[in-house]
C-alpha cells in the first residue's frame, strides 16, 4: 500500500469519526459541565492539564454580623477538572473551619461525603451526620446553613440551578425541624446581605 | 349536694373572681387556685393540688362536697360510691371503671400521705356519670357548675372605630342583658344565675379615653367605666349560634370625634333590634385555631446557655394562648401537642387540616451563630414556581352518589398552603402591627422560607419565632411572665382583627 493510499484511508477515518461525534452530540446534547461552564472554570478551561496548585476565585458565604443573613467573600478555591470536581472543591472550601471574625453557618465537624450534578442542573451534596447532630437549631440558623450550601454552588457554578442536601447518603426532611430538604432548592440571594 | 348557703353571695362571687383573676395573671404559681363549686345554694371552693404539672383534687374533699363514700379495698383498689353506683380506681392506672364502664383519666390516682388524689377530670369523666345533678366542669374558668344553673360564659372585646369604639359582649349559652347608664358607668345586667367572666375582660386603662375599663360588679352584673370622651351609646343584640351578642357602639362628643366618624351622638340608651350593616355577619364562621408548639420530646429545639429549652417555652406559651382565647373569644383552640413529646411534622398539620382550623400558628424560639442577634420574626411559606403551578393543576372527575360524576379540586398535601398565602401574609401583617412596644422585632420582621410545617397547612398559616434563645438577654426575656403575656395579648389582638376581616368576607 502506497503512502498516499494510507494517508487517504486515515484521513477518511478521521472525517468519519469527527462527523459521528458531531451528529452524536447534536442529538444528545453536550454534557452539563461543557454546556454552561462556570465563569471561573471557563477562564481556566482551555488548558487541558492544570498545573498543581491551580486556583479559581469563588464566592463563599458566612453569617453576617447581624446574624439573620449571610455575607459573601471571595476566596481562592482549588481548580476542579469536571463540574463535579469543581463543585466538590467549592463545598469543601465552604464547610472548612474558619477563623474569627468569620462565622460559618455549617456546624463544626461536618464533612463532605460526595457531590454529584445531574444533567438537569440539580446538585446533590451529601454531608456527614454532624450537619444535623451538631446543628444548634432555630429557623434562621437552619436557613443560613442550607442557603450557605445552596448559594455556594448556584452562585459559583452556573451549570447548577438547584441543590439538595443529603445527610449520610440519605434524603432528609429537615436539618433541625424547619427547612424542607425533600427537594432541591434554588439559589436565593434574599438570604445574603 | 351538701353546700352551705353563703351569707353574701355577691361578695363571695366577687372574691372568687378576683382570686381566679390573680391566678390567671401569674402563671408560675406553686399551687393553682381552687375550683369554685357553683350551685343554687351559692359558691364554695374545692382545693386543687398540682402534682407533676397535673391538677388533682382530694377524694375526701369530693366526698364531703358530693356526699360520696370512699373506701380503700384490700386488693389495693379505691371505690367511690354514690347512691348505689360505684366508681373503681386502681393505683398506677389512668383509668376508672364507672358502673362497669371504663373511662380514661389524664393521670392515675395518686396517694398523698393518707389522702387519695384524683385528676380534676375525674369529676367530668367519671363522677358526672353517677351523680344525679348535672356537673359542668369549666377548667379555664376554674368553675364547676352543679345542677341546672344558667351560667353563661362572658367574653368582652373592644374595637376602636375611627374616633368612636365598639364593645362586643358575648354570652354563651345565650343570656339577655339590659344596659343602663349613670354618670360614670354603663351597667350591663345579665338574665342569669351567675356569669362566668373569670378572665380579665379588658386591659385597664381602657382605650382612647372612651372607656376606662370593664369590671365585674356582682354575680350577674358588669360595669363599663366611662372615660372623658364618652358621649353616648347604642345597644344592639343578636343571637349568633348559641351565643347572644350584645354590641355597644360607643359615641364620642362632637368636639373630640374623628371627622370620619359617621355615627350621630345618641345619648339615651336604647335596645335597638337592628344591627350595623357590617355586623351580624357570621363571625362564627371563624371557629377554630390550631396552635403548634414547636419541637418536643427528644427534639429540644434551641437551648439557651442557662438551659431554657425551646420545646418547653413554646408549650408554655401555647397553653396560655389556648386558655385566653377559649375563655375570652369562645373559639376552639387546638394544640398540636399538649405535653412533652415529639410530634412528626405531618401530624402537626394533620391536626389543623382534619379539624378544618381557620388559622395555624406555629410557635418557635430562634437561634443564631451570632449571640447578639435578637428580635421576633414571622415566617410565611415559600414555594418555587413549579410547585405553585403544580398546586393549581386543576381538578379530577369522580363518580358521585346517584350516578353521574362531579369535579373535585385536588391539591397535593405538600402544596396546600399555596392557596392561602395571601391570607397568611394578611395575618402576618396584623400580628406584626401588634408587636411593637410589646415584643421586640427583628430587623427582618416578616420573611418567606420553605418551612416544612407551613407547606401542608390548608388554611392561613404562619410560623412565629418569638426571639433568640442564643442571646442571653433575650433568653431571660422569653422566660418572663410579662413577655409571655405580651405575646399572648399580641396574638389575641391579631386574631380578633383577623376574625373580623374573615367574618366580613375578607378572607377565603
Amino acid at each position: 500500500m502506497s503512502p498516499r493510499r494510507v494517508l487517504a484511508i486515515v484521513g477518511t477515518v478521521i472525517v468519519i469519526v469527527v462527523f459521528a461525534a458531531v451528529v452524536f452530540y447534536a442529538k444528545r446534547g453536550l454534557p452539563a459541565w461543557a454546556r454552561r461552564a462556570p465563569k471561573a472554570v471557563a477562564a481556566a478551561a482551555p488548558a487541558p492539564a492544570a498545573p498543581p496548585g491551580r486556583k479559581i476565585k469563588a464566592r463563599l458565604f458566612y453569617v453576617a454580623d447581624e446574624g439573620t443573613r449571610l455575607t459573601s467573600i471571595e476566596r481562592d478555591v482549588a481548580y476542579g477538572e469536571s463540574a463535579d470536581d469543581q463543585a466538590r472543591e467549592i463545598v469543601a472550601a465552604q464547610i472548612a473551619p474558619v477563623a474569627a471574625p468569620l462565622v460559618s453557618a455549617v456546624p463544626p465537624g461536618t464533612t463532605l461525603r460526595a457531590v454529584f450534578i445531574t444533567r438537569s442542573g440539580d446538585a446533590y451534596v451529601d454531608l456527614s451526620r454532624e450537619v444535623r447532630s451538631a446543628h444548634p437549631g432555630g429557623s434562621v440558623n437552619e436557613l443560613l446553613t442550607v442557603y450557605t450550601i445552596v448559594n455556594a454552588l448556584t452562585v459559583n457554578l452556573p451549570a447548577v440551578t438547584a441543590v439538595q442536601v443529603l445527610v449520610d447518603g440519605k434524603e432528609v426532611d429537615t436539618l433541625s425541624g424547619h427547612v424542607d430538604l425533600r427537594r432541591p432548592l434554588a439559589k436565593n440571594l434574599g438570604w445574603v446581605q | 349536694m351538701n353546700a352551705r348557703h353563703l351569707p353574701s353571695f355577691s361578695v363571695a362571687a366577687t372574691a372568687a373572681f378576683l382570686i381566679a383573676l390573680a391566678a390567671a395573671l401569674s402563671s408560675q404559681t406553686v399551687q393553682p387556685p381552687a375550683l369554685s363549686l357553683l350551685s343554687k345554694d351559692g359558691r364554695r371552693p374545692l382545693p386543687i393540688l398540682l402534682v407533676a404539672d397535673q391538677e388533682f383534687v382530694a377524694l375526701d374533699d369530693l366526698a364531703a362536697a358530693f356526699q360520696l363514700t370512699v373506701r380503700e379495698e384490700s386488693i389495693g383498689a379505691v371505690t367511690v360510691s354514690y347512691k348505689g353506683k360505684t366508681i373503681v380506681l386502681t393505683p398506677d392506672q389512668a383509668l376508672a371503671s364507672v358502673s362497669g364502664r371504663l373511662v380514661s383519666l389524664p393521670a392515675p390516682p395518686s396517694r398523698n400521705g393518707r389522702r387519695w388524689l384524683v385528676p380534676v377530670e375525674f369529676i367530668s369523666r367519671a363522677l358526672s356519670l353517677i351523680y344525679d345533678s348535672r356537673l359542668d366542669l369549666r377548667k379555664p374558668s376554674r368553675l364547676l357548675v352543679i345542677g341546672e344553673l344558667r351560667v353563661p360564659r362572658i367574653t368582652v372585646r373592644y374595637d376602636p372605630l375611627g374616633g368612636s369604639g365598639r364593645l362586643t359582649i358575648d354570652a354563651t349559652p345565650r343570656a339577655n342583658a339590659t344596659v343602663t347608664q349613670d354618670a360614670e358607668h354603663l351597667t350591663v345586667k345579665f338574665d342569669a344565675d351567675v356569669i362566668d367572666a373569670s378572665n380579665p375582660p379588658l386591659p385597664s386603662p381602657g382605650p382612647a379615653g372612651l372607656i376606662l375599663g370593664v369590671r365585674l360588679v356582682d354575680a350577674t352584673t358588669m360595669a363599663v367605666d366611662l372615660g372623658p370622651r364618652f358621649a353616648g351609646f347604642k345597644a344592639t343584640s343578636q343571637p349568633v349560634d348559641t351565643t347572644m351578642r350584645l354590641v355597644l357602639d360607643l359615641l364620642t362628643s362632637q368636639t373630640d370625634a374623628a371627622p370620619a366618624s359617621p355615627a350621630p351622638v345618641q345619648p339615651a340608651p336604647q335596645a335597638a333590634p337592628d344591627l350595623p350593616a357590617s355586623f351580624g355577619q357570621p363571625a362564627s364562621a371563624f371557629r377554630t385555631i390550631a396552635i403548634d408548639p414547636g419541637h418536643g420530646g427528644d427534639d429540644e429545639g434551641v437551648k439557651s446557655a442557662e438551659g431554657v429549652k425551646e420545646k418547653d417555652l413554646t408549650l408554655a406559651i401555647a397553653r396560655r394562648i389556648k386558655s385566653v382565647i377559649e375563655a375570652r373569644l369562645g373559639l376552639r383552640v387546638l394544640l398540636t401537642r399538649d405535653d412533652d413529646r415529639n410530634v412528626p411534622v405531618d401530624e402537626r398539620t394533620s391536626v389543623a387540616n382534619n379539624n378544618k382550623a381557620d388559622l395555624f400558628v406555629s410557635l418557635h424560639a430562634n437561634g443564631s451563630m451570632r449571640p447578639a442577634t435578637r428580635g421576633a420574626q414571622i415566617f410565611l411559606a415559600a414555594f418555587d414556581k413549579d410547585a405553585a403551578q403544580a398546586a393549581s393543576g386543576g381538578g379530577e372527575r369522580v363518580p358521585a352518589f346517584g350516578g353521574g360524576s362531579r369535579e373535585i379540586e385536588l391539591v397535593p398535601w405538600d402544596l396546600a398552603q399555596t392557596r392561602h398565602l395571601d391570607q397568611s401574609a394578611a395575618f402576618a401583617d396584623l400580628l406584626q402591627q401588634q408587636f411593637p412596644d410589646r415584643v421586640p422585632l427583628s430587623a427582618h420582621p416578616i420573611d418567606r422560607a420553605p418551612l416544612r410545617v407551613l407547606e401542608s397547612a390548608n388554611m392561613p398559616a404562619v410560623l412565629v419565632e418569638l426571639g433568640y434563645l442564643t442571646n442571653a438577654e433575650q433568653a431571660k426575656l422569653l422566660g418572663s411572665d410579662a413577655f409571655q403575656n405580651a405575646v399572648v395579648q399580641s396574638l389575641f389582638d391579631a386574631i380578633v382583627k383577623f376574625r373580623d376581616t374573615f367574618a366580613a368576607g375578607g378572607t377565603r
